[in-house]
């Protein structure tokens, strides 16, 4: 829209299989890049490639069963936690054998929790669904806008090792913005430093750290 | 009794006029207590509503003996105002005017079509206007609510659509229980004017007709008939609003319009 630019200026690929923190200060338009990368808003101009396919030639829909998001608030749909995992598959008329879900929840640490209604679920747990439910499209690339900022000190590390063990197990090529450095260091190969909307530094995540711990 | 201060029928009725406007004002001079600030908005509302109702009373006169498509002028110049009102409600709805004109158009304007068709309302001016005005104005109600439910709805709820569409759902999925919550609240209203019908309410409609001498059986019936239409044209202008503001509230890359958020 009109106005101040909240991203500017910024182009960088992202290999397959890799893993990549955008970090910054809060402001930094962290989560707006995010955003943009998921098409939730419109560029002003540039855009985004998806295996070398400009993404605005791609349909909506299908750009986004390919790129899931992880968004910080859980947002679970009313209903079961099962419910919840099939929403993505249902929207296009597929449905997901109990087997699958059963499958998915248990790699997010909640086998057994298929039946549970979700809105009696604990913050980790509702974001472990959230991840359930991201992972139930399969897609290529997976989205996080820190996944882990509005959960207890408790369940933030285990959300946090589940997200760096899906990545890791799938070779998920996963974009996760946060504005924890350690966590970056803990879960990402490489990272790129916003500030003010635009890139200051991009590359190997402990060699951005450093650099960053570096400056005054 | 005021009938024995004020002799004269037209007298009588604005010292009635007056009275009731007092106990409206006494009422909103009350709420001031409990620091709802209404006085000048119902005072006003009050002055106007009389004002309005005296002129169209007049117009109603004159249009007797007029042409048919006085009436077709009337009822017009009836839904532009209704939309006007309705859209003022919900403000906040991008194109909410828009939205409100075609839906009430569309929603009272077809029931009205098809209450003359069937015989139930005669194509005269003296029918037409008031049959019509009792359509739009409950659609006006109705239309006002869906979309101001719908938008608060959405806002509250921007992260639910916005997963859902994430998870690649359609905008039409991705609204959907808000389009139906709106579509539902919207219709309460007149919903139990239906159930009540009868039990606590006797509209005025059919009290005339008995008084005039109408068989009560034929006026109950005939009244039944004007309050379904009624509830028909409120929940077709109803289907149409959601489904236009459901369409203004999603970009053509299917993003999110609708957001109260920081992200502009």
């Amino acid at each position: 829209m009109a106005g101040r630019r909240i991203v500017d200026d910024v182009s960088f690929p992202v290999e397959e299989g890799e893993v990549l923190a955008l970090v910054g200060p809060s402001g930094a338009g962290k989560s707006s890049l995010l955003r943009l990368l998921d098409r939730l808003d419109e560029p002003t101009s540039g855009t985004v490639f998806l295996s070398g396919v400009d993404y605005r030639t791609i349909p909506p829909r299908d750009l986004r069963r390919s790129v899931g998001m992880v968004m910080q608030a859980a947002a679970l749909f009313p209903g079961t936690v099962a419910d919840n995992v099939r929403f993505g598959p249902h929207q296009h008329g597929r449905d997901l054998p109990d087997a699958q879900v059963y499958e998915l929840l248990k790699q997010v640490g909640l086998a057994g929790f298929a039946s549970r209604p979700a809105d009696r679920l604990s913050g980790g747990e509702a974001q472990r669904v959230n991840v359930a439910r991201a992972l139930a499209n399969e897609p290529q690339v997976l989205l996080l806008d820190e996944p882990t900022s509005a959960l207890d000190e408790g369940s933030k590390l285990g959300v946090e090792e589940l997200i760096a063990a899906i990545a890791r197990d799938r070779s998920l090529t996963c974009v996760i913005v946060t504005h924890d450095m350690a966590q970056a260091a803990r879960i990402a190969t490489r990272a790129l430093v916003m500030e003010a909307g635009r890139m200051r530094r991009i590359g190997p995540v402990r060699e951005v750290l450093h650099a960053e711990a570096r400056l005054p | 009794m005021l009938r024995h201060v004020f002799p004269d029928p037209l007298a009588l009725g604005l010292a009635q006029a007056a009275l009731v406007s007092l106990a409206a004002l006494a009422v909103a001079l009350l709420a001031r207590r409990r620091r709802i600030h209404v006085v000048q908005s119902v005072a006003v509302a009050l002055a106007r509503g009389l004002v309005q109702i005296c002129a169209i009373g007049s117009v109603l006169l004159a249009m007797l003996h007029g042409p048919r498509w006085l009436a077709g002028i009337a009822l017009v110049g009836m839904v532009g105002a209704a939309a006007i009102t309705a859209a003022r409600r919900a403000r906040a709805v991008p194109g909410a005017l828009r939205i409100a004109a075609l839906a009430i158009l569309s929603g009272a304007g077809s029931v009205l079509v098809l209450t003359v068709l069937a015989g139930a309302v005669d194509p005269t001016v003296t029918s037409l206007v008031p049959v019509g005005s009792m359509l739009i104005a409950s659609a006006m109600n109705a239309v006002g609510l869906a979309l101001e439910r719908f938008r608060s709805d959405v806002v509250a709820h921007a992260s639910h659509v916005e997963s859902a569409l994430a998870l690649g759902a359609s905008p039409e999925a991705a609204a959907e229980p808000y389009v139906r919550a709106a579509f539902q609240a919207s219709l309460l209203p007149a919903i139990d004017n239906l159930r009540s019908l009868g039990i606590v309410w006797i509209p005025g409609l059919m009290t005339g007709m008995v008084l005039t001498g109408t068989p009560p059986v034929q006026a109950a019936v005939y009244q039944f008939v004007v309050i379904a239409m009624i509830f028909s044209s409120s929940a077709l202008t109803c289907l149409v609003a959601t489904s236009l503001v459901r369409a203004g509230a999603f970009s053509p890359a299917e993003q999110l319009l609708l957001r109260g958020d920081a992200h502009p």
